[in-house]
């Protein structure tokens, strides 16, 4: 028995610590789905990157693709047009959210549960559906035109409405939870300073959701300069950055100018993502900080008007998703009203008929299935594996990159990378896996930050514990993590089986003869002028995915009150 | 693993597709109307049930660049229904195989390749036509037009919707037609006149006569058949055979080289020359490559065999390239917001 | 294993987070049955190296020998130890029974067996007839009761405690302390504890591991420690004492002020000619004894119940000094601010060490 006293210089070879099989387990584990990562998105990604800089014949050309570009006014034009839509939208969509949260949070009006659920629906739809909806209240034979005084409602001003409809659940959701976190105690301060309430909403309210509120405006930018279903159904020829892509290789084969375009919308997409990167981390430390819950008190006017406003929204929602319904039964409109089940018959249509309604079920079941185990995995093994630091923070940046990734950006890369004759995975081009390993891909950041938001809720020494009960680590892992995180695994698959049903830019270029989607064939229908037929389909989608929501909640409710019937005391 | 399943039903098909033909899966792009293609198929397994067709559709410009972009590595066996002028463009590339099906004496001489044995067939022919919403051109107060040159009158602007050539197939007989028609420099200057009052430009070719249908424009640029589709859901429509004449364009069937089910594929070929092929086109289409057989075809105007123009195909063809890069850039560089 | 064989032995242990250095070449030898506590403030090292031992954070250099097995490179799984963390970490999920069954399943006994040393384990820590709860609804000493049995389930050769009782509220935590030590005592087994708290090592530990810096400053019976601290940060960090300036005189004497105090079983640190003389309240004694008797002043008392505090300046003039005395003697000697007294520092109550 000795104390030694300080020396400096350790003594012998260093300590190369002995994996154990665990160890070697889980980075094999983790190996695999980076491999899936690299495959699925480092490598498509590479080869977009690649085809900027080719001609047709795949030889080098250095920038000349971007100088045609940057030539081409009609296509630089969109930069400025896709830049305005964005912003207006962003500025329209998150005042809209912003006042919605406010007074969702802090008012004592009547059915607040009602209106946030009503505000989540368009998360449940294909962002083409506010567009076909509006060519019905504000078209050419529009039931509600005249509210646009003779404006027209194909290019600037539907895209903007659609994409406010549809950015608006992501919008309230962000804002919503930074609201949630403000301190009540500031709060009883600002009151005994008599400050008023104007001042105090701007000393106290304002300050303490910015980072939420900025976080949801790069959200929203980045959504809508992405997104081409509302522009495609509704811009008329108001042409954008992601509806140009489409043309380019759709329309047009043209697959290098296509990729030009794709790097130019990578760009703002990346900037935003990482600026909303950013705020969430520091809103994050905001959130660690303990604050009281505020808890509003009843204020009749200001309840009603919040109560007003929110009905307002809760209306225009409605509206859209009520037309589209209405359209869809609707014989001939304008000059035949009489109900029908004639749009249904979609095998009558482009599209792919029946069969893509249920090609999308599919390919909504195994992304949510598939997606869910590799997403869950990944971070399960990211982040409580040992070793190899390099790999594991190459790992999360792969797992954050999709974000920044646009859809149609996405989907092209697949095209250049899968459909390459020498490339050994060139069979599943066409396939449903295919369409399954983009959409997992396209959806995997918001799965995978969920997925480790669970893992590091958990004690982290439960995996100590494991090792010396000489537990193998996936034993801890499906007797302990699985059952402990089951709500976020569940909210995970939701997540990817709704956005499996409601995408449309990935798997636009990616779908073939025998694996048509319900998503794009709306978009297929619409474009071939079958706009009742498309409404239709864009129902049976939300009815789909309204109908997912509901058995998730049961099953969060129901079977997770019995499997964790620990966390009720 | 799935994958794994696909690879094996993969492996399996094309085992058993060199073997025999009882089990034959032909890939057949095509570009006809996708509530036609289930007919097709039917009335075809009705005397072939042992071949199932596959079908790939999408508008004729994408069928087109799909065929050319997959010209290395050959995905589709047959083409059955895509526009001759396509269609001369791929023999020109040496992508079809050349075969004189049976009862190829009976089909009209305009109805074929020229060749011997012919590289394509013909199965009808699909014309321009003007589509007009009654209802809406009353409400608004403009007179039926009855030529193209008409459509440039100012009172149209923002009435007109028309296919964009690039990826329509109707788009590019359009203007093909109007080349042909009014020559180069006029044909030109006619389209500048034109797109003044164009709304917008749609993707595919149904699209304008679809919207001009439901009121969303009074007049769309679009074929007859389509027209006469919608007139006979009850839309309020007249279908204008404008008095310079119309563009046409042949729906055909040719065989992609390089197939592997070369008997079944002769076999599509050689029935969709048949009598029973043709009465089968008949029934959307007035004019079709077995022309004694045909009959009137409901809300069809009687007068459009007279109004063909002579279209140069070869012509179209080989300008095809030239022509759309031309109209883009005059055109699909100027579509700015119009709303 | 033989008593000469220590039971753990670690040597030359080195553990760095990049730059920054956790652990610095320590040793330290336990022998088997033995409970001993690694004592310091946090951020001291001392978690560090209890997960060196568990292979859960593998130092950087130095080796671990476990019942004569060089366990330097293994991991967790292939050690041999059961281990408490200061969450407990009870799979929240999983009832009480399959807590602490869920290492013995792993070691391919029947469920009958499982069954039957589970109600053993949960007997053994207090707390029968409670298996079938969740973790959540029980209080944090049952909790920590439960990672306990849990622990022991499979026998292991080492115990290891991470901050087990600090979680838990003073009376709980006095109560669980002696339990803890009961049960080490009953089953024999080498365990480990990591505490800031001085009071629960020197209560609960056979001897003590004071480390600070990522060094260990002393090693030694709780005893030991107390009453002859090693080192200045020792003295300081384990109960109350006072510091006097001091510096070394003739033959064997030290000066505090002007005065020349006598020590006794210390020697003077080599070299050094600034000291610090050490003293715990408890020692100062009131009244004439035979040597180092200084005349002193009382400033201020402070009742602490059992005993008294009280500030004294004295005329050695090495600042304020503070002597614990006992309630009685204070009430006796009616002891209050300004009082005029003579104390005395006994000589072998007087620890030296470098200023």
């Amino acid at each position: 028995m000795t104390a030694t006293t300080a020396t400096a210089a350790p003594r012998g070879r260093p300590v190369r610590a002995r994996s154990s099989r665990d160890d070697r387990q889980m980075l094999a584990f983790m190996g695999v789905i980076m491999l899936y990562l690299v495959i699925a998105l480092a490598l498509p990604l590479y080869a977009i990157l690649s085809k900027s800089f080719q001609n047709k014949d795949g030889e080098f050309v250095g920038l000349a693709n971007f100088l045609e570009y940057f030539n081409t006014p009609a296509l630089t034009h969109s930069i400025q047009n896709s830049l305005t839509i964005a912003v207006i939208t962003t500025l329209i969509s998150v005042s809209i959210a912003f006042t919605l949260a406010y007074g969702l949070s802090r008012s004592c009006m009547r059915f607040k549960g009602t209106f946030k659920v009503i505000a989540m629906v368009p998360i449940l739809v294909p962002s083409l559906l506010p567009g076909i909806a509006l060519v019905y209240l504000f078209g050419r034979q529009g039931m509600i035109r005249e509210l646009l005084f003779g404006h027209d409602i194909y290019g600037p001003i539907g895209i903007v409405i659609s994409e406010v409809f549809f950015t608006l659940p992501h919008a309230l959701i962000i804002i919503m939870t930074a609201l949630s976190i403000a301190d009540a105690r500031l709060y009883e301060a600002a009151e005994s300073l008599n400050a008023s309430k104007l001042r105090t909403f701007f000393t106290v309210t304002i300050p303490g959701a910015r980072y939420g509120l900025i976080s949801a405006a790069f959200v929203v930018f980045t959504l809508t300069i992405t997104d081409f279903g509302a522009p495609k159904v509704i811009g008329g020829g108001y042409n954008v950055l992601a509806t140009d892509i489409y043309k380019q290789v759709i329309g047009q084969q043209n697959f290098e100018m296509g990729a030009v375009v794709s790097l130019i919308l990578l760009l703002p997409a990346g900037i935003a993502f990482m600026v909303d990167r950013i705020m969430q981390r520091k809103q994050v430390a905001l959130l660690s900080a303990r604050a009281v819950a505020y808890e509003p008190k009843p204020s009749p006017l200001f309840d009603w008007i919040m109560f007003a406003w929110a009905a307002v929204v809760s209306v225009f929602i409605l509206t859209i998703l009520l037309t589209c319904q209405y359209a869809a039964l609707i014989k001939f409109f304008p000059y035949n009203l009489s109900l029908s089940l004639k749009n249904y018959q979609f095998d009558l249509m482009d599209g792919g008929g029946w069969a893509s309604f249920y090609n999308s079920l599919e390919l909504a079941g195994w992304t949510a299935v598939v997606g869910t185990a590799v997403v869950f995995l990944g971070a399960y093994m990211v982040e409580k594996g040992k070793g190899f630091h390099a790999g594991r923070a190459l790992f999360q940046f792969l797992a954050m990159l999709p974000m920044a990734v646009p859809g149609l950006v996405l989907g092209l890369a697949y095209i250049f990378f899968f459909n390459a004759p020498d490339n050994p995975f060139n069979f599943i081009y066409h396939t449903m896996a295919i369409l399954v390993i983009s959409t997992i891909t396209h959806f995997y950041t918001v799965a995978h930050l969920t997925a480790v938001t669970a893992l590091k809720q958990m004690d982290p020494e439960f995996e100590a514990v494991g090792a010396s009960l000489k537990s193998p680590f996936y034993r801890t892992f499906s007797r302990v993590t699985v059952p402990v995180c089951l709500p976020a695994i569940l909210d995970i698959s939701i997540y990817l089986f709704v956005n499996a049903m409601t995408t449309v830019s990935a798997v636009v270029f990616l779908y073939g003869p025998q694996t048509s989607l319900a998503s794009v064939a709306v978009l297929n229908m619409d474009d071939a002028g079958d706009i009742a037929p498309a409404a239709a389909m864009g129902m049976m989608i939300f009815y789909t995915n309204a109908g997912m929501r509901i058995v998730h909640g049961l099953l969060s409710r129901g079977v997770l009150r019995k499997t964790q019937s620990w966390r009720n005391r | 693993m799935r994958k794994t399943k696909l690879l094996i039903g993969a492996m399996v098909t094309a085992m058993l597709s060199g073997t025999a033909i009882a089990e034959t899966e032909l890939t057949v792009y095509t570009a006809v109307e996708a509530e036609d293609l289930k007919k097709y198929a039917e009335r075809f397994n009705e005397d072939h049930p042992d071949i199932k067709i596959n079908w790939v559709r999408d508008s004729t410009g994408i069928v087109t660049a799909k065929l050319l972009a997959e010209k290395e590595n050959p995905q589709a066996d047959v083409i059955w229904g895509l526009a001759a002028t396509s269609l001369l463009l791929m023999k020109g590339e040496g992508m079809l195989e050349p075969y004189a099906p049976a009862g190829l004496e009976g089909l009209d001489p305009k109805f074929r390749d020229k060749a011997d044995p012919p590289s394509w067939v013909g199965m009808d022919a699909w014309v321009a036509a003007i589509c007009v919403n009654t209802v809406e051109a009353e409400a608004n107060n403009l007179p039926m037009p009855t030529s193209w040159k008409d459509l440039t009158n100012p009172v149209y602007k923002d009435h007109i919707a028309m296919p964009n050539p690039n990826s329509s197939g109707t788009g590019f007989l359009d203007v093909s037609s109007w080349l042909q028609i009014f020559g180069e420099d006029e044909g030109w200057a006619y389209m500048d006149g034109l797109h003044e009052n164009i709304h917008h430009y749609t993707h595919s070719g149904s699209k304008p006569c679809k919207q001009a249908a439901s009121g969303e424009v009074t007049i769309g640029i679009s074929f007859a058949f389509r027209g006469a589709k919608s007139k006979a859901e009850g839309a309020p429509l007249e279908i204008i055979i404008p008095s310079e004449g119309i563009g046409w364009d042949m729906e055909a069937t040719a065989i992609v080289k390089g197939t592997d089910k070369m008997d079944a594929a002769k076999t599509l070929v050689d029935w969709s020359i048949t009598d029973k092929a043709n009465m089968m086109y008949n029934e959307g289409y007035a004019v079709i490559g077995k022309q004694a057989l045909a009959k009137p075809v409901e809300h069809f105007p009687p007068n459009i065999p007279e109004s063909m123009i002579d279209n140069d195909f070869e012509w179209a063809a080989s300008n095809r390239e030239r022509i759309l890069a031309e109209w883009q850039q005059r055109y699909d560089s100027k579509s700015e917001p119009k709303g | 294993m033989s008593q000469s064989e220590p039971y753990l032995r670690i040597t030359g242990l080195t553990k760095k987070f990049g730059e920054f250095t956790a652990l610095s070449d320590v040793s330290l030898e336990v022998l088997e049955g033995e409970f001993i506590c690694f004592l310091g403030p946090s951020g001291c090292g001392k978690t560090t190296l209890l997960r060196a031992i568990a292979g859960l954070d593998i130092q950087t250099y130095g080796s671990v020998e476990q019942a004569g097995k060089d366990i330097s490179e293994l991991p967790p799984a292939e050690r041999d130890f059961g281990i408490v963390f200061q969450s407990y970490a009870l799979f929240p999920n999983l009832s009480i029974e399959r807590n602490v069954g869920f290492g013995l399943e792993n070691l391919g006994q029947s469920s009958e067996q499982v069954k039957k040393r589970v109600a053993e384990l949960l007997a053994l820590v207090g707390m029968p007839e409670q298996g079938r709860k969740y973790p959540a609804q029980l209080s944090g000493g049952q909790q920590q009761r439960v990672a306990l049995a849990r622990a022991i389930a499979i026998s292991p050769g080492l115990l290891l405690l991470d901050e087990p009782l600090s979680a838990l509220d003073a009376k709980v935590r006095v109560k669980l302390r002696h339990e803890i030590k009961q049960l080490q005592h009953k089953l024999g087994i080498t365990t480990i504890m990591v505490t800031h708290d001085q009071e629960e090592a020197l209560t609960m530990a056979d001897r003590i591991v004071v480390i600070n810096n990522g060094l260990i400053e002393q090693v030694g019976t709780p005893e030991q420690i107390y009453r002859e601290p090693a080192t200045r940060f020792v003295a300081e960090f384990i109960g109350a004492m006072n510091f006097l300036p001091a510096s070394a005189g003739d033959g064997g004497e030290i000066r505090i002020g002007k005065t020349p105090v006598r020590v006794q079983g210390v020697d003077l640190p080599e070299g050094a000619s600034a000291l610090l003389a050490a003293i715990r309240p408890e020692d100062i004694r009131v009244g004439e004894g035979v040597e180092n008797c200084v005349d002193a002043r009382v400033e201020s008392v402070e009742f602490l119940g059992p005993f008294v505090r009280a500030e004294l300046s004295s005329e050695m003039d090495a600042g304020p000094l503070y002597a614990d005395f006992s309630a009685n003697l204070v009430r006796e000697q009616s002891l209050a601010r300004g009082s005029e007294l003579r104390i005395t520092l006994p000589a072998d109550s007087i620890r030296l060490y470098p200023a």
